[in-house]
């Protein structure tokens, strides 16, 4: 391993690793509110929205990235929506963590027995405090580990927008590979920087399943 | 049709080419799983032992593999292993390699899900009822713990599959790279081709996971009941 090398590969991998944050970030913020959007779609039962969510769910689940943003970046202009490779990557992670996240969701709220809001609807709560006092509290405290599964899995998906020409790590790396031939070098420094982008999350995440639970809501 | 570069796929055997590549991305997979289960029930069973050093060590295995993301996995096999050691992988078997090693982590963890679910007083009533380790294993708790594994292990097929669609990051000649070939060959005949041939894999990458999913809900479902 040669420290000039790594000195010299460090800023590149800083940029990138930005631009990796930046736009794992936005993706999983619209990611959530998709999701959200979709479970109450769900959970209220809106007659063919619930369909239109349902058929997204499963061409959303049962498709890698990859081939999305392959149809986004490249498929798509051939029909007149042309996207720079960006807002191409955070629409692919978007469609994608939706329904990842609605189903977080959507378990979190099946898990809530009916006889939960019968019970705050007796107490004279309308449905929409019992929702917001009663249900939403249980439910989305239930879904906390799986929601921290998918916001980890979000962020690791990002490895695939090197495919659409944006320069993250993943690209960095492969064209520094490609340049100098420092394999060892270049490879470290992507495995330090997804450590340091990952590992905070990650143990981040098993801090709020715990405080979760010992709130004493979750399973 | 010719608008949105459908037309392509029905031009010689294009079509054909494309299941070809689709073939090998589902060998693949298909591969790493039937080495991943066996070798994830070793390891799952192994977290469960009382050994803390042991746990230690596959608890790190576990979550290294994790928390990188499966295309470094790839770089690390394939770039690394030819500078560290020598070696001189080809795309589909560093592919194999690397889905192994992150298929039997993830297995190993739904296994001891699955192991540890199994609440205590199964273990203390086979005993109290006289059967043997061996017995309690083979009829008490096995049978319980498979009910939980068989849907989630299931779903690792699936999750798998598409994991596999990255290979094409590592230069393997797959599904998305028999596109891009029919796509540049048919440039000027059809230069809408990009639309219709992503669409197609997009849509076989469905078909093809689509029902195994259906399946583990399916089986889910009835476990529980």
């Amino acid at each position: 391993m040669n420290a000039a090398v790594l000195q010299e590969y460090l800023p590149l991998y800083g940029k990138a690793a930005l631009l990796t944050i930046r736009l794992g970030i936005l993706g999983v913020l619209l990611s959530i509110l998709t999701g959200l959007f979709c479970a109450a779609v769900q959970y209220l039962k809106i007659p063919l929205l619930k369909t239109i969510v349902r058929v997204y769910i499963e061409l959303s689940r049962n498709t890698p990235l990859l081939i999305q943003l392959f149809f986004i970046y490249y498929g798509l202009p051939k029909i007149g929506i042309r996207t720079d490779p960006a807002v191409c990557g955070v629409a692919g992670l978007t469609f994608l963590g939706g329904s990842y996240m609605a189903e977080a969701f959507r378990s979190g709220l099946e898990s809530i027995p009916p006889i939960q809001e019968e019970s705050a609807l007796s107490l004279g709560m309308t449905r929409i405090q019992a929702a917001v006092h009663v249900i939403l509290p249980q439910a989305l405290s239930v879904s906390v580990p799986a929601f921290v599964a998918n916001v980890i899995f979000l962020l690791k998906e990002t490895s695939v927008f090197s495919a659409v020409s944006l320069m993250d790590l993943m690209f960095t790396a492969k064209d520094l590979i490609g340049l100098y031939y420092d394999t060892t070098e270049a490879l470290f420094l992507l495995v330090v920087f997804y450590l340091l982008m990952l590992l905070p999350v990650s143990i981040l995440g098993s801090i709020i399943e715990k405080k979760v639970r010992y709130a004493g809501f979750g399973t | 049709m010719q608008a949105l570069g459908l037309d392509v796929l029905f031009k010689g055997k294009n079509f054909l080419r494309l299941l070809g590549g689709l073939g090998v991305a589902l060998k693949i997979s298909l591969i790493s799983v039937a080495l991943s289960i066996p070798l994830g029930i070793l390891l799952g069973i192994l977290m469960t032992r009382r050994n803390r050093v042991l746990r230690a060590i596959l608890r790190l295995y576990l979550e290294a593999l994790r928390i990188m993301p499966q295309m470094v996995l790839l770089f690390l096999v394939f770039f690394g292993t030819t500078r560290a050691l020598g070696w001189d992988l080809d795309g589909e078997t560093a592919s194999v390699i690397v889905f192994t090693l992150w298929g039997t982590a993830e297995m190993s963890d739904l296994v001891r899900g699955a192991l540890i679910s199994i609440p205590k007083h199964q273990y203390e009533s086979a005993e109290a009822l006289g059967l043997s380790k061996a017995q309690m294993h083979l009829y008490i708790i096995l049978p319980q713990a498979i009910r939980r594994l068989v849907p989630l292990s299931i779903n690792l097929i699936t999750r798998m599959i598409k994991t596999t669609s990255l290979v094409l990051m590592i230069g393997v000649v797959e599904v998305i790279k028999v596109a891009q070939q029919i796509i540049e060959a048919n440039r000027m005949v059809s230069p809408n081709g990009a639309f219709g041939m992503y669409l197609t894999v997009f849509l076989l990458y469905f078909i093809a996971c689509f029902p195994i999913s259906l399946l583990a809900g399916k089986l889910e479902k009835s476990f529980r009941e």
